[in-house]
């Protein structure tokens, strides 16, 4: 069995793995990070959207082999010192989130977008969450979220 | 100065756990020696089960056990259905695992237990069943005629109700207007993010089910009733739960055959579907042929509405599979008057997945079909959709009213709301934008789309559930109990999966009591800590388990009162409770409700006939269903040329009487208007003509992104409900009852100049540009 290394919100994994384990399995069932859920088998839900080296990646359309020597951040590591990352906050504040499940992967999703534009107009961020499926909140209060989210982020950018 | 916690737009208690992950889904759950369920499933719409081997898959590394559907023939028992509406009702046999007879792909005929899951699933592929063919039968109208094939012995006519009010041959009688249309409810996937998952554990006496579901209270009965487990041998824990929309309401053949492997192995045992596994057999919704007849006066009056329905059951009976068209019997009358009704409805047997709730159940179907045929009514006449809706309209001085199928409508102002949503649509401005489109004969058409609906929700008055045969009452419970630190802990017979009821449900104790948002917390979801409840679907959360939170806070007080008065030494009558405290009128002297948890905990100095703790519970039943209204209006441009079909704007004012937390209800609007248009545009469960499903996978059934939905444009009316003491509404279903209809009559409002007046849901590109075409060749031919 392959050995892999992986550091996942922080924690440097070794792990012997199965050619064919997914990563999201990985998380999931090896090291304990049940934060990151899966929606689907045909990587459309986005659910399960982690950050593997600093771009948002299907977690279950990865192999654990893959992400060999790779660092992962998790919705578990997203915050610091125990407070929420301004996405998160911004997805509680417009109340963007009702069951919670699609949530991890929408938020890993949003701050990824932002990234290529760090204000996005409304279209842009419907566009960009095109790969993350939600089916309580219609995407209204999302996209305002995405919006919040961005501003705080470019004010917390811009203070420092 | 206390603020009001009712009407406040409160940010979530829930949302914390579930942005930073650390969450309890069923599937995130484990014990110690877990192992892990895989089901084979039939690839046959219809067949006989000749023989199943499942030797293969024992020998495999990792594999504890592998069953077919014989080795618990004598155990299974079979799954339960709780609404026989018709005396004369044929509820099949349905084992949880096929022992000789399947009837619908996906349907499990065998199972394995592993060590992890991908052990469990590998083992599948060695498991052989022999099958011997049977026709699939697939169409509603062929399964109904002699020479069908049959899905179960006794036939495809799983019930068949004819309901009458007023004299409906009269009204039809030298009608001068008369309607008849006939519209087809595309089958759907209800599509909940989270997949179902099952995990049971036994102790060899008694048994623990967590279960992704919506109903751990009617499950732990049922779970009894099917296995003969007895029920004070089984808990229910329903944890997080990713949403459910009706298709978490249900007794699934996983959740009984994981309970009886756990009892089998001794061990516990999870099963979660995967998504394409869920396509195939989490239930599905809808799926109705709807007949409608209207007569009209040449103004525009309704005299009387004709119905007939085929509603497709699947190949089984499950929890309340015949109850959903039997919800639309009262529904299609809406919220207009006239002199009689007639509803028909035939449940029929074919070799699909049985359909079952879904968001609106039976109501979202009413809703269209009346609201399609309305718009009929208004073009025949030449009249403006919302004029003849008016003139047919509950006017507001006349509610109470009772409708021609016999529900009284406590509140409501259809003029007041509609008038709202014209104003913020600018309805006139978009009518003369449709006409110089028109004019111009621009390839992208404007459609304007009206849809003013009511519904019944609130599940429901017991005593109208008896008469409607239902299984079981409509009450809910709540417990709330001041703990000796002055906090509170309120339990409640819901069981929240996304809608908020631990922050809903403490405005209402803050308001109640006079405590402080933060000092509530609020259990639920777990038969051994909600004792009693009966879960939430139909809307009926706050309408039913909200008052009974409130109810239970009255008698808290009432209690708290009776010891303040011991305390202060005065009569409870001079006692008034204000902002928390019950204060002695006229003097300063006071208790506070803390004070008066901590002396009840003591018990030190109790009057008379007053028990120890500072707590209460109560049921609510409520008198009368709810029945939020509103009008929807929608503005889609439609593609002449390629059939692509845009909404551009959608309003909605909703009258859902007073509110709790108006975010709360945003969110619920926008969640249901998106699952309205998404089956106007975008979903249908498809199944070819070998009975395969195509569509099992989200790359194969389209559920909207975001990027497909536009935002909406949201206010509101107040009439409050005469029927609970909080005047709420339920609001769960109404923006999917509502928007569904908003959507299709504006595309169909679009086309009205191409001859089209009608395109079959859901209105894809293709399916619009189809419509056109065979309008402009029946017009060539002409």
């Amino acid at each position: 069995m392959p050995r892999i290394t992986i550091t996942v919100d922080g924690t440097t994994y070794e792990e012997d793995v199965e050619p064919r384990l997914l990563l999201v399995h990985l998380l999931r069932e090896r090291l304990g990070k049940t934060g990151t859920p899966i929606g689907c088998d045909t990587s459309n839900c986005g659910a399960c959207t982690v950050m593997l080296d600093g771009k948002s990646a299907k977690s279950c359309s990865v192999l654990a082999v893959q992400a060999d020597g790779s660092d992962v951040v998790t919705i578990e590591g997203l915050g610091t010192n125990g407070s929420m990352h301004p996405m998160q906050r911004a997805f509680h504040e417009e109340h963007a989130l009702q069951c919670g499940y699609c949530t991890p992967g929408m938020v890993m999703a949003a701050i990824d977008l932002l990234r290529d534009d760090p204000e996005p107009s409304e279209e842009t961020i419907r566009h960009g969450l095109e790969g993350n499926l939600c089916r309580c909140t219609g995407y209204c209060n999302i996209v305002r979220a995405v919006r919040r989210g961005a501003q705080d982020m470019g004010r917390a950018v811009s203070a420092s | 100065m206390t603020v009001q916690e009712i009407g406040r737009p409160r940010r979530r208690k829930e949302d914390a756990r579930l942005l930073t992950g650390r969450t309890q889904w069923t599937d995130n759950l484990s014990r110690p020696g877990l192992l892990y369920v895989a089901f084979l499933r039939s690839p046959m719409a219809h067949a006989r089960i000749t023989g199943v081997d499942v030797s293969g898959a024992r020998d495999l590394p990792g594999v504890v056990a592998a069953f077919s559907g014989q080795d618990f023939a004598a155990e299974q028992g079979s799954l339960p259905c709780a609404w026989p509406v018709s005396p004369d009702i044929v509820i099949p046999d349905h084992p949880p695992m096929a022992v000789s007879e399947v009837r619908y792909v996906g349907e499990a005929v065998a199972c394995v237990i592993a060590t992890d899951r991908y052990r469990a699933a590998d083992a599948l592929e060695a498991i052989e069943v022999d099958y011997e063919p049977l026709p699939a039968v697939l169409d509603m109208r062929q399964a109904l005629t002699s020479d069908s094939p049959k899905v179960h012995e006794a036939g495809n006519k799983a019930f068949s109700v004819k309901i009458n009010s007023g004299d409906i041959e009269a009204a039809f009688r030298d009608a001068p207007v008369v309607i008849d249309r006939t519209y087809v409810q595309q089958r759907l996937i209800p599509s909940a993010m989270e997949p179902r998952a099952v995990l049971a554990d036994t102790d060899g006496d008694a048994f623990t089910l967590w279960s992704a579901t919506q109903i751990p209270h009617v499950l732990r009965v049922m779970l009894a009733v099917v296995t003969g487990i007895p029920e004070h041998k089984i808990r229910v824990i329903a944890p997080d739960v990713g949403g459910g929309f009706g298709s978490k309401l249900q007794v699934t053949a996983e959740e009984v055959l994981c309970l009886l492997l756990a009892r089998r192995l001794g061990r516990p045992v999870k099963w979660t579907e995967s998504r394409s596994e869920g396509n195939l057999t989490v239930h599905h919704g809808r799926d109705q042929l709807q007949h409608i007849r209207l007569a009209a006066e040449s103004d525009g009056r309704i005299r009387g509405l004709q119905v007939d329905l085929l509603a497709d059951m699947g190949a089984y009976l499950m929890l309340v599979t015949p109850g959903v068209p039997m919800l639309g019997a009262a529904m299609f009358n809406a919220i207009y008057k006239m002199d009689a009704y007639e509803f028909g409805c035939t449940g029929v047997f074919t070799t699909k997945m049985p359909t079952d709730a879904y968001r609106g159940a039976g109501r979202p179907e009413a809703t269209f079909g009346i609201e399609r045929v309305m718009d009929e009514l208004a073009v025949r006449l030449d009249l403006d959709p919302v004029e003849v809706r008016r003139r047919n309209w509950i006017r507001h001085d006349e509610f109470p009213y009772t409708t021609i199928s016999g529900l009284t409508y406590d509140s409501g102002n259809y003029e007041a709301a509609t008038d709202k949503a014209l104003s913020l649509f600018g309805y006139d401005k978009l009518r003369a934008e449709q006409a110089d489109r028109r004019d111009r004969g621009d390839p992208v058409q404007l459609g304007i789309g009206v849809s003013t609906y009511t519904e019944m929700c609130g599940l429901a008055p017991s005593r109208m559930l008896g008469e409607a045969s239902y299984a079981a009452g409509g009450w809910e419970h709540g417990s709330v109990r001041m703990l000796p630190t002055g906090k509170v802990e309120v339990i409640t017979g819901t069981s929240p999966h996304g809608q908020g009821h631990v922050t809903s449900w403490s405005q209402i104790v803050a308001d109640a009591l006079g405590v402080p948002f933060d000092d509530v917390t609020v259990l639920h979801g777990d038969t051994a800590i909600a004792h009693k409840g009966m879960d939430t679907y139909g809307s009926r959360s706050l309408v039913v388990g909200g008052i009974a939170v409130f109810k239970a806070c009255e008698k808290v007080k009432d209690k708290a009162r009776k010891l303040a008065a011991h305390m202060l030494e005065c009569s409870p009558d001079d006692l008034e409770f204000q902002a928390g405290a019950f204060k002695v009128r006229g003097t300063d002297a006071q208790k506070t409700i803390q004070e008066l948890a901590y002396a009840a905990f003591t018990a030190h100095d109790l009057p008379d006939g007053v028990e120890a703790r500072l707590d209460s519970e109560a049921t609510f039943d409520p008198e009368n269903y709810s029945f939020p209204h509103g009008t929807h209006l929608c503005a889609v441009e439609v593609d002449t040329e390629t059939g692509m079909a845009k909404i551009r704007s959608y309003v909605a004012v909703d009258d859902i009487g007073k509110v709790v937390n108006p975010l709360i209800v945003e969110g619920q609007l926008h969640g249901g208007i998106a699952q309205g248009i998404a089956q106007a545009l975008f979903e249908e469960a498809v199944y070819d003509a070998e009975g395969n499903l195509l569509t099992t996978t989200m790359a194969d059934y389209l559920l909207p992104s975001a990027a497909d939905l536009p935002g909406f444009t949201l206010d509101r009316t107040e009439s409050p409900a005469t029927s609970n003491p909080l005047g709420v509404k339920g609001v769960g279903e109404a923006g999917t009852i509502a928007s569904t209809p908003a959507v299709v009559n504006a595309i169909v409002d679009a086309l009205r100049p191409r001859g089209v007046n009608d395109v079959q849901m859901p209105c894809t590109p293709e399916r619009i540009w189809r419509a056109l075409e065979d309008r402009a060749q029946e017009g060539a031919r002409r």
